[in-house]
């Protein structure tokens, strides 16, 4: 037995190290995790934050965002208005691809059009573009439909590939579901970023390499080598593996666990204001609600109705008790941050259950009525805890909610068909200005807009806006419209989503509000 | 012999189409995967024309169909989340889960009978009751709380092992976790996890048993007859086997159930894995193979069980 165990010990002791990852230790070695892995490489497949950050490292855009979120140059390193229906750009020289191929404009041309191709997940940021002239290899001209005042902020989630390498492998286009097969931009990649991949395993690990020949290396403040990503679905185990020192830096923190990180010695929290508002939304242009026992008409139709829903909301309460304290209030339906946002707009009247039942008497409803919440479980922090609360505080005005709490995938069909009366939903803005807001849930024809509001000013507005150049005009009817969905109160705003990043004090590492991590602004110690 | 063994595919067959159906019927309700594909972006057009194109709009019967034609041809589809080949997909998984369960089977079928047989030898003993009484913990602990409270134990307190994930050494270009020490470190948790509640069930049921057996009239002959206490031990034990192999037969499959929990926990990249985060995304291709190669090895493992028990007990062969 004794030498069994001898011989067990030996072997166990003298067997290669396994696993695929043996960095070389004077290297800055970045570990981090997340929840979800990216979904695929190819830049233009999938609008999704794990996939956009995983992109956004090895590809880069015209014009990108620094970690407090301003516009700054990446490949292109100047722009303006040449025409009202022409924005200029000129290009960085001297940039490489990875696979060594040169930067050029036409390398410009090919990838706005990829991202405008059917299959493209970016076709909206790019569907104003009209033509990219090119004027020589680093100059080109974007022309636009109609005037296009934040083509800039557009262009910050479009992608450049090399056309070359795209086309060789079979690239040309994103994704097409109806052709079963792969394509080759899904596993491999070649942009001009920071970093390099060297390996990948969907799910179990992706490292990138810096790239020695990156243009940006001496007005980035990042030094790291090698960054090494294992996602990691259960939010414990990700506590446990940051805790226990097996990764540096964790993107998604869950909010319970936030104290006792930072109360941990060579651990940090950094929390801001995420760019996405938690809201319930009413339907109040349908004859009548489907799950409603109030027959013939819409409660939800009259404004008096509307505010006393809101007014019945207790969102101090759901900031304490359900969110911990991780959330900032809202009187919007947009964040901070975005472009059009005052914190005068973001306020709300006190909470009054008296006033919110005179108001409900006013219009008919002294008793009150009933009505279905549909929410999802599993999008939002807290999400299903949040309709649950909410239930609890509109049975106190006499609205009887049934709760309908499901998965996100049964969830967003029913909005975007709009088939709900009652609705949680959360919405973030990536070109970070009020028209987003305004295209996808305040116009009438707004593709997420299910409370079938739909005033004509409004309307008038937000095709107004989209083509405005003028920068004071354009806030000034920014403001009109704000002031416009305040009073008639189509939604419910509940709060600003608080973000968090988790790190190692060895690490130094801003945090920014669109909840992508930017490793060229990274620094270990 | 043989006839049983065809007759078992036959039903095989049968049991696999109707699974298929099954899980066709359900995903129906798991969630439309349109929205996860296209982004919060999208328009209603974009969404119509890649519903057409996934075929997500024909009747329920002419999918099904779809599927089972392409199933028999080995084409499983492409997975939505991923956009990788599902077959695969799946069987890249297929490796760390059988690693996973063979390693949880061995550690639960060994201590399972070795804490059974010795309660069932020495049921008075204070011991024996105290094993017995942990064993209750064993089944009453759901995996997620036992698998959490051994990283905290193992990977943050003590920092002896990884608090998940799976290192592999490449064999003969076949990824595996068993042939290295960080390997085996990182196997130790998570198999342990999965093990726990079946060493409870099989230690129980080898003890309920044996003690059965050793009050039935041919051990008390054996004793009349002066055979050693130990030689009548191991009597009793081949006589507990039959119903013990088909049981734990299940319960390996229960494993492979249970695993999607302890994968979840220590992110082990396995089918169960894949499986949950397919669900997260309505991912209907990976879950139907999923499903159906569930089923396979389910079906594979009863009839191993079958064919074990027409070795051990010969007065099983005589029958039909």
């Amino acid at each position: 037995m004794k030498r069994f165990l001898v011989v067990t010990a030996a072997l166990i002791v003298s067997w290669p190290e396994g696993s695929a990852v043996n960095a070389d230790s004077s290297q800055n070695v970045l570990r981090w995790t997340s929840q979800g892995d990216a979904l695929t490489l190819d830049p233009h497949a999938q609008n999704e934050a794990p996939t956009i950050a995983m992109s956004g490292s090895i590809y880069e855009r015209l014009v990108n965002r620094d970690p407090a979120l301003n516009l700054i140059p990446e490949l292109a390193t100047e722009w303006k208005v040449v025409e009202p229906n022409t924005w200029q750009f000129q290009l960085r020289q001297g940039v490489k691809f990875h696979g060594g191929e040169d930067f050029t404009a036409d390398d410009v041309v090919f990838s706005i059009q990829r991202a405008k191709a059917e299959s493209s997940n970016f076709k909206e940021q790019v569907e104003s573009i009209a033509e990219v002239v090119v004027i020589d290899d680093y100059t080109i001209q974007i022309v636009t439909t109609g005037p296009n005042p934040i083509l800039p902020n557009e262009l910050t989630s479009v992608f450049i590939m090399d056309r070359g390498w795209s086309e060789t492998n079979g690239a040309n286009i994103p994704q097409d579901y109806s052709v079963n097969e792969e394509t080759f931009a899904v596993k491999h990649s070649n942009g001009t970023g920071p970093f390099i991949l060297e390996s990948r395993v969907v799910d179990e690990l992706t490292v990138l390499n810096a790239n020695p020949n990156w243009w940006g290396k001496a007005v980035r403040p990042g030094n790291i080598d090698r960054l090494e990503y294992r996602p990691i679905k259960n939010s414990a185990t990700r506590v446990a593996a940051l805790l226990a020192g097996e990764v540096d830096f964790v993107l998604d923190p869950p909010l319970q666990d936030l104290n006792r990180i930072d109360a941990t010695e060579s651990l940090s929290v950094q929390t801001v204001p995420q760019i996405r508002t938690i809201f319930f939304g009413m339907d109040m242009a349908s004859a009548e609600l489907r799950s409603s026992d109030v027959k013939g008409r819409n409660p939800f139709a009259d404004l008096r109705v509307r505010q006393a829903m809101n007014l019945a909301l207790d969102r101090e309460a759901i900031k304490a008790i359900i969110m911990d304290g991780m959330s900032f209030t809202a009187g919007i339906v947009t964040s901070p941050g975005v472009h059009g946002y005052t914190a005068e707009l973001d306020s709300n009247e006190p909470f009054g259950l008296e006033k919110a039942k005179t108001l409900l008497a006013e219009a008919g409803y002294p008793t009150g009525f009933s009505v279905r919440l549909d929410c999802p479980n599993d999008r939002y922090i807290n999400d299903a805890a949040i309709c649950e609360a909410a239930v609890a505080m509109y049975a106190k005005i006499g609205v009887n909610i049934s709760l309908e709490a499901v998965s996100k995938a049964l969830h967003f069909p029913k909005v975007q068909d709009k088939q709900t009366d009652f609705y949680l939903l959360g919405w973030g803005v990536p070109t970070l200005d009020s028209l987003y807001a305004f295209q996808y849930l305040l116009e009438g024809s707004g593709s997420w807009n299910a409370t079938g509001y739909n005033n004509d000013r409004v309307n008038e507005i937000t095709s107004l806006i989209s083509t405005e150049v003028d920068q004071m005009k354009r806030d000034t009817l920014i403001a009109e419209a704000w002031a416009i969905v305040k009073a008639e109160a189509p939604y419910i705003p509940i709060h600003h989503q608080v973000l968090a990043w988790a790190m190692s004090d060895r690490l130094t590492f801003p945090i920014a509000a669109d909840d992508i991590p930017r490793f060229a602004y990274a620094e270990l110690h | 012999m043989v006839g049983a063994v065809l007759r078992r595919l036959l039903q095989s067959t049968l049991v696999l189409l109707v699974v298929s159906f099954i899980s066709f019927l359900v995903f129906r309700f798991v969630g439309d995967p349109v929205t996860g594909l296209l982004g919060q972006d999208s328009s209603q057009a974009d969404r119509l024309s890649i519903r057409r194109a996934l075929g997500l709009d024909d009747n329920f019967a002419v999918q099904f169909a779809r599927f089972v034609d392409h199933g028999i041809h080995g084409d499983f589809g492409l997975s939505y989340r991923l956009q990788e080949p599902v077959l695969p997909l799946v069987l890249s998984r297929l490796p760390a889960t059988l690693e996973l369960v063979l390693l949880s089977a061995v550690i639960a079928i060994v201590l399972g009978f070795a804490i059974g047989c010795y309660c069932a030898a020495h049921p008075n003993r204070v011991s024996a009751k105290l094993v017995l009484a942990a064993s209750l913990i064993g089944i009453s602990l759901p995996t997620f709380v036992l698998g959490l409270a051994l990283i905290y134990i193992f990977s943050v307190e003590l920092r002896w092992l990884p608090s998940s994930g799976r290192s592999v050494t490449e064999f003969a270009g076949y990824k595996t976790s068993l042939l290295s020490s960080s390997g085996w470190r990182s196997i130790i948790l998570p198999a342990f996890a999965l093990a726990l509640f079946q060493i409870s069930t099989i230690s129980r049921l080898v003890r309920s048993e044996m003690l059965s057996v050793m009050q039935s009239e041919y051990i008390r002959f054996a004793r009349a007859r002066g055979l050693s206490e130990s030689r009548i031990f191991v009597n009793a034990l081949r006589n507990i086997l039959v119903p013990t192999i088909n049981i734990v037969a299940v319960n390996i499959g229960g494993l492979i159930a249970y695993s999607v929990v302890t994968e979840t926990i220590f992110q082990w990249p396995g089918m169960g894995f894949l499986f949950i985060q397919s669900v997260d995304f309505a991912d209907i291709p990976v879950l139907s193979t999923y499903l159906v190669l569930i089923s396979c090895i389910f079906l594979l493992l009863n009839l191993v069980a079958d064919l074990l028990s027409m070795i051990i007990d010969p007065r099983l062969r005589l029958v039909r």
